[in-house]
């Protein structure tokens, strides 16, 4: 008990951590402290865990941590160095789009959309937001012993449906089974080709407009509820869906003033915006009433106590554009029935580079930071 | 949502800010701590300070049930989830916190059974499915949460569950807070007092602040509006000589508080001796544990517990940023060796910590920001 | 410290009178009323929930009496900057 005899002893971790920064000076001004930890910020990365733990599967900081620290420090090429949802590959004169992505959610099958469509949809997306025309994908599969054949018709007969509206092909596969127990029913990887047929877009550029293709954080607060250990209950539904059909019309209208594209998957728009904020060198400042976020998802944050902003979506694209053609853009998005509900949410800044601020309903400012890793129910 | 958006209404603070500024005299200037870190979420997530007047300052006090929750206790939650045939349940926002040894997701990660739930009732589900398992709650929380914990053992108890037990790390304010307000470093002028710690004791616990140590206080609301009121009503009083207890946030917090919680809570549990908080130390009468008659539900005598007292390195100032006399900036640490990936101090462990909040929503020059958002 | 989130009591369980059904903008759980004594809750009250518990019944007197206090201040400041208007005018 702890008000026993005690000994004590420290933690070990930490007096490691604070040996190593001891060398940093302490500023006196808050400024020069504020400038101080932005450097930290930018080192190298450094992977501390002896264990991969889930936040590594996140998208937030410990993921961003362990690509640079274990995969790009491995197989460091000029392709691979963007880290863009595709590589752009020059072959033969042509110029593709690459991607893969795997597919994990469970469960497989929730309101709206299952592992199937998920899985064509997000390497659908990937391609689409890099500028190009989705062509083929290939399917990989690994399935636990014992799982049904029925539930894995299902989701190929998905597959099947959500392939034909994205008008591409799946032209190549795999199927692996392990033992009962090594895995969770069913895993789905999939891989894509697109072609390119735009030139780069320009850099992003103080003055462009910020938006987003409708509501935020559907999918995530529907996958949530759907595994039931929260007991609550709500209408809502998945909203993945392919974006390259509206896509191509948003490029077909606003062209090279479509400075950049990305589906806000694991993270949420939150961590997409760090990501152009830092990619950029630029301030990203959002209106948080300007934010469309449906009154189910919203009640469900507040009662978990997470922000929208980090919730997962699946068929949702921030796109940054030339001011110039903000309106255009977002009527030809809204125009899309996957787009209706899209919106401008705000700006970009010169300054301060790397940060996404937000100017809140209630008239203050705050940062919108990474998080580490996936949003928690909160009591506190 | 009736109840919270009124109450974010940029209008109506921006009246409530120019009255504030009217109230203040000057050259003088006002620190208040907000003692709960639900209200230090509040701040930092609306952007409240922007409102205040320069020469008024909020202090981030002790009110974070997980960032006062010494390391030690987390080893001791892991040393028991550990054992054969145990489900360990807790909140989310423990799952991160580090111990002497790593956190809980890091414990999971090699192994052990460790599962968030939303309410403690959930844990006794988890229970009632899993009758071959010993399923824990590490339960946390001030009085708000502690009436949770006492009905769902009390409900184990009527159902005669013997797989259910409670590892009790239940912390009570008004010690901590007593605790702040004997520190010799500090100056304050008052107090944004707990409100959801308050529908359970209800304003009456408070009167030595105003009293014995003359400081007002006002029992304050969840939203950036009932923060700002309660400045507005600590302002008033200090203008006016006064030091009371006011209560603002009357819609949800009645003046006696909740029998019936304070019942649950007294017929399953009773005050420590003593237990030790990060960053503030050991503080008599300032916890709870399960009574001798609840025993059978008591993880810590139903497992052999370590009870090993983890220190905080010695570069840490957390005790300092909680009394106020630091700003987080301020702190040898932040920032660098202490940041949300690696919290090294309590204040930087959840996103209630004063530090946290400063660094996740905060951390940034003021007039850059001005500039950028309104420019 | 504690979060607390207003919902509205839509059912309370008839099988269960310690528990009620309530929403939280569209949002449904089933949540324990069984700490609430002093006057029975019933559909249409809104309570202050805290992990899966009702704390206490929201006062809609007091939230009023709050709001007016609000709206006069922010009426006071109205009328202010109006007359501020009106001055730099003549």
């Amino acid at each position: 008990m702890a008000e026993r005899g005690i000994t004590e002893r420290s933690a070990e971790w930490a007096e490691a951590v604070v040996r190593e920064h001891a060398h940093v000076e302490r500023a006196s001004r808050e400024d020069q402290v504020l400038e101080r930890i932005e450097r930290v910020r930018r080192r190298k990365a450094r992977l501390r865990e002896d264990n991969i733990t889930l936040a590594h599967g996140a998208g937030g900081k410990a993921t961003q941590t362990l690509i640079e620290a274990v995969f790009l420090e491995a197989f460091r090429n000029p392709l691979l160095e963007p880290l863009g949802d595709s590589a752009l590959l020059g072959v033969g004169g042509a110029s593709l789009a690459f991607t893969t992505d795997s597919y994990v959610v469970s469960p497989l099958f929730f309101p709206g959309g299952d592992i199937g469509d998920l899985a064509v949809n997000g390497t659908v997306n990937d391609l689409a937001v890099s500028g190009a025309v989705p062509m083929f994908l290939s399917a990989g599969f690994i399935l636990e012993e014992g799982f049904p054949v029925e539930d894995l018709r299902r989701i190929v007969a998905s597959m099947k449906d959500a392939a034909e509206r994205a008008g591409v092909r799946i032209v190549t596969g795999d199927t692996k089974v392990v033992q009962r127990g090594k895995a969770d029913g069913c895993y789905v990887n999939t891989a894509g080709v697109g072609l390119v047929g735009r030139p780069p877009p320009g850099p992003v550029r103080p003055g462009d407009a910020v938006l987003v293709s409708g509501p935020i954080g559907e999918h995530g607060t529907t996958v949530m509820l759907a595994r039931g250990e929260l007991d609550i209950e709500a209408d809502l539904r998945s909203d993945t869906a392919a974006l390259n059909g509206m896509i191509a019309s948003l490029l077909e209208t606003c062209g090279d003033s479509v400075r950049w594209m990305r589906d806000a998957t694991r993270g949420g728009v939150a961590t997409v915006l760090n990501e152009v904020a830092v990619d950029a060198g630029v301030a990203v400042v959002m209106d948080e009433d300007a934010v469309p976020v449906r009154p189910e998802v919203r009640g469900a944050c507040e009662l978990l106590g997470i922000d929208p902003l980090y919730v997962a979506c699946e068929g949702r694209m921030v796109a940054i554009v030339d001011s110039s053609v903000a309106d255009a853009a977002l009527e030809a998005v809204r125009a899309h029935p996957h787009g209706a509900g899209a919106a401008v949410i705000g700006r970009i800044k010169e300054d301060p580079p790397g940060l996404v601020l937000l100017r809140t309903a209630f008239g203050g400012t705050r940062i919108v930071d990474l998080l580490v890793g996936d949003p928690l129910p909160r009591i506190c | 949502m009736r109840y919270v958006d009124e109450y974010r209404d940029a209008g109506k603070a921006r009246a409530l800010a120019a009255s504030i500024a009217s109230l203040c005299e000057p050259g003088r200037s006002y620190k208040f701590m907000e003692v709960c870190g639900g209200h230090t979420h509040t701040i930092y997530k609306h952007g409240l300070e922007d409102y205040l007047p320069e020469n008024v300052t909020l202090v981030h006090g002790p009110g974070c049930p997980v960032c006062v929750i010494p390391m030690g206790r987390v080893d001791d939650t892991i040393h028991i989830a550990e054992q054969p045939g145990v489900i360990m349940t807790s909140f989310g926002d423990m799952m991160r916190v580090p111990g002497g040894r790593g956190s809980f997701f890091d414990s999971k990660a090699q192994g052990a059974d460790i599962r968030m739930v939303y309410s403690p009732l959930d844990a006794l589900k988890i229970a009632r499915t899993n009758p071959d398992k010993k399923v824990v709650f590490m339960a946390i929380g001030f009085e708000t949460t502690a009436p949770s914990t006492a009905m769902t053992m009390l409900r184990a108890k009527a159902e005669g569950l013997k797989n259910f037990s409670i590892f009790c790390n239940h912390v009570t304010i008004i010690p901590a807070i007593k605790a702040i307000l004997d520190s010799p470093d500090l100056r304050l002028d008052g107090f944004i007092g707990p409100g959801h710690v308050s529908t359970v004791i209800g304003c009456r616990p408070y009167d030595f602040i105003a009293r014995t140590y003359g400081k007002p206080l006002v029992v304050a609301g969840f939203e950036p509006l009932d923060i700002l009121q309660s400045i507005h009503m600590l302002l008033t009083q200090l203008a006016e000589g006064r030091s009371e207890v006011e209560n603002q946030y009357g819609r949800v917090v009645p003046w006696d508080g909740n029998p019936k919680a304070l019942k649950v809570i007294n017929e399953t549990m009773e005050l420590r001796p003593y237990f030790e908080w990060r960053g503030l130390g050991s503080i008599s009468h300032s916890a709870l544990r399960v009574r001798d008659a609840h025993a059978e539900f008591d993880a810590e005598r139903i497992f052999e517990i370590p009870g090993v007292r983890v220190a905080d390195p010695k570069a840490c100032q957390c005790g300092e940023v909680l009394k106020g006399v630091l700003k987080p900036w301020e702190c040898k640490v932040f920032g660098t060796a202490c940041t949300p990936e690696t919290p090294i101090g309590t204040c930087m462990v959840s996103s209630e910590g004063a530090c946290a909040a400063y660094y996740n929503f905060g951390r940034f020059s003021r007039e850059r920001v001005r500039e950028a958002t309104h420019g | 410290m504690c979060l607390g989130i207003p919902g509205v009591i839509v059912e309370i369980l008839p099988d269960q009178p310690d528990l009620a059904t309530v929403d939280v903008s569209g949002v449904r759980r089933a949540i324990n009323i069984g700490l609430i004594t002093e006057d029975e809750p019933e559909p249409g009250d809104w309570i202050l929930i805290h992990v899966g518990f009702a704390l206490s019944k929201i006062d809609e007197v007091e939230a009023k009496a709050a709001m007016d206090f609000l709206e006069g201040i922010g009426q006071a400041y109205e009328d202010e900057i109006e007359a501020l208007k009106e001055s730099r005018i003549e």
